[in-house]
């Protein structure tokens, strides 16, 4: 496999993805980063976001919550809390979940806002990439 | 010998002790399928993020507090067991581990405290006299990650304060349904990974951090942890239900082979009753003929 990067995503809730791909893009937590083969090793902190593979002509999307990413020059490893690929994502659940934030967040009192936004921000990602793959 | 009334009567108790270790059998297999789901979906995850730091350990210099190797004054042991019996060995070996590896460990210069997560084990703490530093119950059957997250919390804060300078962790490791293996690993210090390659000193590819490296290992070493523990749990569980599986199995034969001859004893017995009437009515027709 020359000039092919291994890509591996694992969640706490199995294995997601495992494939040789010719590059990703990412969310870091310090803004999004492009993984070619023979990239430097390189570790950062990934954000609720989505990662772009393209794997020969083919793109594809995969909805990454926050995690790590692991890249040395012939492998990606991408360590997140939960991670599906876009023709997994639920996208009822997602409309539902943005629902449910909105409302917890218009209650003023007692709101774990953090965790609310956190709630908000996943379910629209997740909504985008579900989009994305029906618009192609 | 005794009497027709008696064996009956304990057939039935015998039957109905086999029904309920039957039952028992069948939900232990239920929940073992469920934790045996977990932990194998989890394994991957555990393995690829203690690769992860293990490839970023070869590069450190940082002494990270969770790093750190102090001389050992007190050690932690943290056995791991269920909160239920009726599970054959499993909850035994692990405290058998445990005890040994206090004697081992004690002497003069180095104290060791013990913690206990699950009652068992607990409780078997508490009858050989020793007293728990700190012990989680009612966690078994419904582990979720905030468990592991409050377990992590409390061997990180009191290793950080200096309570203790190592943590052992005892746990049964899921092989198979079959076979569970003791377990025993030091989860503090996080061993920085034994790198014999590093002999070489060829200088391992130097990692660029985002945000910095010590943000992600702030971030990543907790976490890892966490992990470990939460694998452990997982781990356990599987096994304890795989345990209770076997020992119920086990019951319910020896129950069915304890049916079998008592069902033997009493058609004896019943035989033996009829022959002595049999004897008494002929001794008496030979009698009034005489």
């Amino acid at each position: 496999m020359e000039n092919k990067l291994r890509l591996d995503i694992v969640t706490p809730h199995g294995l997601v993805l495992s494939e040789d791909v010719d590059e990703v893009a990412a969310t870091g937590t310090e803004g999004e980063f492009g993984v070619l083969p023979g990239h430097v090793p390189f570790i950062t902190t990934l954000k609720i976001g989505m990662l772009v593979l393209k794997k020969d002509s083919k793109t594809e999307y995969v909805f990454v919550s926050s995690g790590y990413a692991e890249v040395s020059p012939d492998k990606v490893v991408i360590l997140a809390d939960s991670a599906e690929r876009s023709e997994d994502i639920d996208v009822e659940r997602a409309k539902a979940a943005i629902k449910r934030a909105e409302e917890r967040l218009r209650q003023e009192e007692k709101v774990d806002f953090a965790r609310a936004t956190a709630a908000l921000e996943r379910a629209a990602i997740r909504i985008q990439i579900a989009e994305r793959r029906v618009a192609r | 010998m005794p009497g027709l009334k008696e064996i009956r009567k304990r057939i039935g108790s015998v039957k109905s002790t086999k029904q309920i270790t039957k039952a028992m059998k069948m939900v232990a297999a239920a929940k073992f399928r469920k934790a045996q789901t977990r932990i194998l979906e989890l394994r991957p995850y555990a393995d690829k993020m203690n690769s992860v730091l293990t490839s970023l350990a070869k590069t450190v210099e940082t002494g990270h507090p969770l790093l750190e190797i102090r001389p050992r004054k007190r050690i932690e042991v943290l056995a791991l067991t269920g909160d239920k019996g009726l599970c054959g060995a499993f909850n035994t070996n692990i405290m058998k581990a445990a005890f040994k590896l206090i004697k081992e460990m004690q002497s003069d210069t180095i104290d060791v405290s013990v913690s206990a997560i699950g009652k068992k084990g607990t409780d078997l703490l508490k009858r050989r006299g020793l007293v728990t530093r700190q012990s989680w119950l009612g966690i078994a059957g419904r582990i979720s990650y905030l468990n592991a997250k409050e377990i992590t919390g409390d061997i990180i804060e009191n290793y950080i304060n200096e309570t203790f300078d190592e943590v052992i962790l005892i746990y049964n490791e899921f092989k198979s349904a079959l076979v569970q293996k003791v377990s025993v690993v030091r989860l503090l210090p996080l061993a920085p990974v034994k790198t014999e390659e590093s002999e070489v000193q060829e200088p391992a590819a130097s990692f660029i951090y985002e945000p910095s490296q010590q943000a992600i290992f702030d971030n990543l070493l907790p976490k890892n942890l966490e992990i470990q523990v939460f694998r452990a749990l997982l781990e356990s569980q599987a096994s304890e239900e795989a345990a209770r599986m076997t020992a119920m199995e086990n019951a319910t034969k020896a129950a069915d082979d304890m049916i079998a001859s008592l069902t033997l004893q009493y058609n004896k017995a019943r035989q033996a009753s009829i022959t002595k009437e049999l004897m008494d009515i002929v001794g008496g027709v030979e009698a009034l003929k005489a």
